[in-house]
């Protein structure tokens, strides 16, 4: 039994102009101890199916879905206060914007046995210890002198450590992290990622991690979910798919980053992400790939081995390694 | 090289008096501590650094939008600090334009395209109407945008086509050297290679200078031709593109180096871990600023201050390399 | 990008009526008040064709007779008649024409000095600012019509004085709105690309920024709008504004003050048309804030 289970879920907006499909059929499994990343670029709904998940999307969303079940407790039939027991104890959440996630007008020590006395009952006072082994455990130096500090006293990185305390307080089965790093320098994004999967082996948590970096993807994650206009176009493991990535959007993706950029121009990919509007017929890939046939323009391709694609790469021998080859 | 350099910067220093309080004495904040280069036609010197290591600030000496402390700058052969300034400013303007990091903010929401890319004629030429129409359209069409757009807002674009107005508007007055912060940290890796290519394209049609400041070491390899890294507003290390990335001396830019993440599966890397956050710009540590997070630091990096010295291909400030 | 050409034949100007209309039209309310104030500005403008009588005239024989509706009242004076035989409904038609026009012109002075103040103060900084934000206090300081009522004491009684010195009051708020508008636009891109290409300071302040802080002002104009009808009509009931003969709905209320228990008509209708007025501007204010915040609009 898994830990996480979704089946074809389908978030949809009402909007101004109609409604608008940011999640479509959407499915991902997850068990104690995988570390899934999850990529696209911005549009590409790979937010707004874990705050789906969460229950965390303002009441305009509707949320559809076969399969959507925690832990063997199906979330799609929980009322709220189900729900509350499960989020925030059982499956964390940390944000892009340490700065803003944190609140203002409370010091540490307050923000993370609020947490604490939440979950576990007892006075925010008898947490005082938890607190101080937590912010240990995140990695923040001499933490006893951090303990009133206040979030605009502390530094990006400082406040994302914090705020992975806070996350990790109630040792949740899942942890997921909606670009925990970009807004952090580079050498402060290597500490972050590195600390997150340090905690999610000893803590034994599932960890998904929502980013739109291909390098911090292959650096970190063991399994990957590449997302385009809200459907998931390709899901394998991060070797299998770096090395030989069979969805052409997943290529192209690739082949547009300057590392693996033969010369001085590189292989972007013409167009733009269809928007609410202009969502073409057929796979929603279809205008801006190289590959593309007549079917492409008709049909709406079905799923096979994870791709989403009519005429998916073909797999590479085991020796021909694409990744080592271009480097 | 016999061509004269478009910017020639000498030891530009930058110092804010941040006032601290009534009874408190006023601070001064280092912002750019003796940065120099020379930058020459169509070649690209990116500026490399996390936050508070001073790009932002030679960003805006190099525009013009503040006066350096202290330092010489001289732009397409005019010495600011002795030119007449409200003469040559006008010169100048036309010499060095820039592209702002967030193409959200950088274009003025209640403006339609078309204003945005007249202004600069408007206030710096002659041009009639119809000139300046036919300038703004020409531009258009040459990054990328199609004429029907002249008519529109930027709220009507996505962030590849509004970096795309600001490059057009940074190239009407056709000038020598562009300033690019961070123009494509903003979008998406697929847009991001759509807009490296056309300044890559435009640079060499034009024969432009870019100043291309970023944090994304794996663009700034691809683009650069010569590479100055910042810590805490000091130069650390600057050579050619090549010398730095594949030989990095300063243990600064081999952290650097090696905590940018790469799109390659091989785990096995030898990772430099950096501890410790960036030290406040407004309270730096002494000797070497780098010392506290440096793990060759030695007693006597505490309390000297190490300078730029040419070693081999790179100029180094470490006390440490010989 | 051949998908993008498809989509460009419609206007933008339409383009953003709609998206306005579509936020504006959610509340109900802000829509009921739109279309009763549209009512009550086609009256003001209409006033000569639609009321039954000049509204000066007097009937003096048909004295303090009640609304129609009433036991003794007539159809020709729908709503009664004052204490000189003025026909009320004809005297409130024409109300509104002098109601709209004070509340406009008061607007529109205490805006535009204030926005010009406020962008100054803003743009320039240092001890202008300290000046004006200082000066602006201390008028904030004294209560609104306290210190309206001390001007029309200094500058006479009338209408356009008490206009005037309403005006004066309203100024405070829009300096400081506009002016905090201001810092915040001052730091964003645009307004540095702007500097960038040379723009000087009154390009800067009135083609980059001043666009950018429409939104609260005309939010903050409308209610403005509707306390400015409501002040007029206070300082004319006081005496101090438009003067008898004019039928100023405060004035209106004033001279017929000691009717007020024989012949109650004269003094609630004109009554009635400022609450009205006055919540109409309100309601729609309300949904004109709605609409124009961008941090409301998007769910």
């Amino acid at each position: 039994m898994a830990l996480l289970e979704i089946t074809n879920l389908t978030v949809e907006f009402a909007t101004a102009h109609g409604s608008l499909r940011a999640v479509d059929q959407v499915s991902l499994s997850l068990d104690v101890g995988d570390i899934v990343a999850i990529v696209g670029e911005s549009g590409s709904g790979k937010s707004v199916a874990m705050l789906a998940l969460m229950g965390l999307l303002p009441w305009t969303a509707t949320i559809t879905a076969d399969q959507m079940s925690f832990d063997g407790k199906d979330l799609l039939t929980m009322n709220a206060k189900q729900r509350r027991a499960i989020i925030g104890k059982d499956i964390s959440m940390i944000f892009q914007e340490p700065m803003t996630s944190l609140n203002p007008c409370f010091n540490v020590e307050y923000q993370i046995s609020e947490v604490l006395a939440q979950h576990f009952g007892g006075s925010r006072r008898s947490h005082k210890n938890r607190v101080i082994k937590l912010l240990e455990k995140v990695g923040i130096p001499a933490p006893e002198t951090r303990l009133k500090a206040y979030p605009h006293q502390l530094s990006g990185g400082m406040s994302q450590r914090v705020m992975i305390a806070m996350m990790i307080a109630c040792e949740p089965k899942l942890l997921i992290a909606d670009e925990p790093t970009t807004a952090l320098d580079v050498t402060i994004q290597a500490q972050i990622l590195e600390l997150l999967v340090e905690l999610q082996q000893a803590n034994g948590m599932a960890l998904v991690l929502i980013t739109h970096d291909m390098a911090v993807v292959a650096e970190t994650a063991d399994r990957v979910v590449v997302q385009y206009a809200g459907q998931q176009v390709e899901q394998r493991a991060v070797i299998e798919l770096f090395n030989n990535p069979r969805h052409p959007y997943t290529e192209a993706l690739l082949s547009a980053l300057p590392e693996y950029a033969k010369e001085k121009t590189l292989n972007a990919i013409p167009g733009v992400v269809p928007g609410q509007l202009d969502r073409p017929a057929g796979c929603l890939f279809n205008p801006r790939c190289e590959h593309a046939q007549d079917l492409c323009r008709q049909k709406p391709p079905q799923r096979s081995e994870g791709i989403l694609c009519h005429y998916p790469l073909p797999l590479k021998g085991a020796t021909t390694d694409h990744v080592e080859a271009s480097l | 090289m016999n061509q004269q350099a478009l910017i020639q910067a000498r030891d530009l220093h930058k110092y804010y008096t941040i006032k601290s309080g009534l009874f408190q004495p006023n601070q001064s904040l280092q912002a750019l501590s003796g940065a120099s280069f020379d930058l020459y036609a169509g070649q690209t010197l990116a500026v490399v650094g996390e936050s508070g290591c001073g790009k932002s600030t030679l960003a805006r000496l190099l525009t013009l939008i503040e006066q350096p402390t202290a330092g010489q700058l001289s732009l397409d052969g005019i010495d600011l600090a002795t030119a007449n300034k409200k003469r040559v400013a006008k010169q100048l303007r036309q010499t060095i334009q820039m592209v702002f990091q967030d193409p959200f903010g950088s274009l003025n929401p209640r403006q339609k395209v078309g204003d945005i890319l007249q202004e600069p004629l408007i206030i710096n030429t002659d041009l009639n109407a119809n000139q300046r129409r036919d300038r703004v359209l020409e531009l258009m069409q040459r990054v990328g945008l199609l004429d029907e757009h002249i008519h529109r807002y930027p709220h009507m674009f996505s962030g590849g086509q509004r970096q795309r107005i600001a490059i057009a508007r940074a190239l009407i007055l056709k000038p020598k050297i562009v300033v690019l912060d961070e123009p494509v940290s903003a979008l998406d890796v697929s847009i991001q290679a759509q807009v490296l290519n056309l300044l890559i394209e435009l640079q060499q049609e034009l024969g432009l200078a870019y100043v291309f400041i970023s944090h994304d070491l794996s663009v700034v390899r691809h683009i650069a031709d010569q590479v100055l890294v910042m810590y805490l507003g000091k130069p650390v290390e600057q050579g050619l593109s090549e010398a730095v990335f594949n030989n990095p001396q300063h243990p600064y830019t081999q952290a650097l180096l090696s905590a940018t993440p790469q799109a390659n599966t091989d785990r096995k890397r030898k990772r430099i871990r950096l501890t410790g956050e960036l030290p406040s710009p407004l309270n730096p540590p002494s000797g070497c600023s780098f010392h506290p997070r440096c793990q060759n630091a030695t007693a006597q990096c505490k309390t000297s201050t190490p300078v730029m010295e040419q070693h081999g291909d790179v100029s180094v400030a470490c006390l440490l390399v010989k | 990008m051949t998908s993008i050409t498809a989509t460009t034949s419609y206007s933008v100007r339409s383009q953003q009526w709609r998206e306005f209309w579509f936020y504006f039209s959610v509340s109900k309310t802000a829509v009921a008040g739109l279309v009763f104030l549209i009512g009550v500005v086609l009256m003001a403008i209409f006033a000569d064709v639609i009321s039954p009588h000049l509204p000066a005239e007097q009937y003096r024989e048909f004295a303090e007779i009640p609304p129609a509706w009433m036991e003794g009242g007539q159809m020709r004076f729908f709503l009664g008649t004052d204490y000189a035989g003025r026909d009320m409904l004809s005297r409130i038609i024409h109300g509104a024409r002098l109601s709209l026009i004070a509340g406009c012109i008061v607007v529109l002075m205490s805006a535009s000095i204030g926005i010009l103040l406020g962008l100054v103060a803003g743009f320039r900084g240092g001890w202008l600012e300290t000046v004006i934000m200082r000066i602006m206090d201390t008028i904030m300081a004294v209560p609104g019509l306290l210190m309206a009522l001390v001007l029309v004491a200094v500058l006479g009684p009338g209408l356009l004085n008490a206009m005037v010195a309403i005006a004066i009051t309203y100024t405070p708020s829009f300096v400081r709105l506009t002016r905090a508008s201001t810092l915040s636009e001052l730091n964003k891109d645009y307004v540095t690309a702007s500097k960038v290409a040379g723009a000087g300071p009154i390009r800067l302040m009135f083609i980059s920024i001043l666009p950018n802080c429409m939104a609260p002002l005309i939010v903050q104009g409308t209610l403005s709008f509707s306390t400015a009808i409501l002040d007029t009509a206070a300082l004319g009931f006081l005496g101090m504004g438009a003067q008898a003969p004019l039928p100023e709905w405060g004035t209106l209320i004033a001279e017929n003050r000691d009717l007020m228990l024989s012949a109650p008509w004269t003094v609630t209708f004109p009554g009635i048309a400022i609450l009205l007025a006055v919540l109409a501007i309100n309601l729609m204010g309300d949904g004109l804030r709605d609409a124009l915040d961008p941090k409301l609009k998007r769910s």
